[in-house]
């Protein structure tokens, strides 16, 4: 079920470089960024990733709590308008 | 009727079942208990003697999260999930299955009784509704 200890987490590689790229100059830019399956490892806290959910990129502020999920946790890719018939909310969405 | 940690009464069953009435004790850790307490699993919790109940409540509470202890760190989890915004979290909030299984049917044991919604047609219908 849980990914072999022996091969580490999965980073986005590109991803890693850019955030520690950041750390090294000491800026704090947002990152956009498709990589959702990428693990958030201790390197990211206190950075904003945006994380696309398959429209736009969702700006993520990274916690220590969140070392450990992954991106795509923090984006979700479908939202839930109510059920029943449309209403003018929900056909402006549109 | 020996009790173990305070609430909890197993009654006339072999220890290796009675255990398992504690929060936290299944069918793995009672028999773990046993064999650490060297009690016979199938002796009756009511032939017990109180020199062997005060081993078998040594052993867990040197080496098992059980009741309060652990049905506080779930909820801690449970919460730690919601804090962080993650997608499990929001499951949780919702009242919703967490494991991605189907909710289109079934995941009734998380959503709870069946209630209906049907579709409100029409403007002045969606008004007399409100």
């Amino acid at each position: 079920m849980g990914r072999s200890l022996k091969k580490g987490p999965y980073v986005d590689e590109k991803l890693l470089e850019r955030v520690e790229r950041m750390n090294r100059a000491g800026e704090k830019r947002v990152v956009k960024t498709w990589a959702r399956r990428s693990m958030i490892v201790p390197e990211f806290v206190g950075h904003t990733v945006a994380v696309h959910n398959g429209k736009q990129h969702v700006p993520v502020y990274i916690t220590e709590h969140m070392v450990g999920h992954r991106l795509g946790e923090f984006a979700p890719t479908r939202i839930f308008r109510k059920h029943g018939a449309a209403t003018d909310k929900t056909v402006a969405l549109k | 009727m020996p009790r173990i940690l305070g609430v909890d009464i197993p009654g006339k069953k072999q220890i290796q079942y009675s255990l398992r009435y504690i929060y936290g004790v299944g069918p793995t850790v009672a028999q773990r208990v046993c064999e650490q307490a060297k009690i016979d699993p199938a002796k009756k919790a009511d032939a017990l003697s109180d020199e062997e109940l005060a081993r078998i409540i040594n052993v867990i509470q040197n080496g098992y999260r059980v009741e309060g202890d652990l049905r506080r760190e779930v909820s801690q989890n449970i919460r730690r999930l919601i804090s962080i915004g993650s997608y499990r979290g929001t499951r949780h909030k919702r009242g919703l299955p967490v494991r991605g299984q189907r909710t289109s049917t079934n995941a009734r044991t998380r959503k709870g009784p069946r209630r209906t919604v049907g579709a409100v047609r029409g403007k002045e219908a969606r008004a007399a509704v409100k």
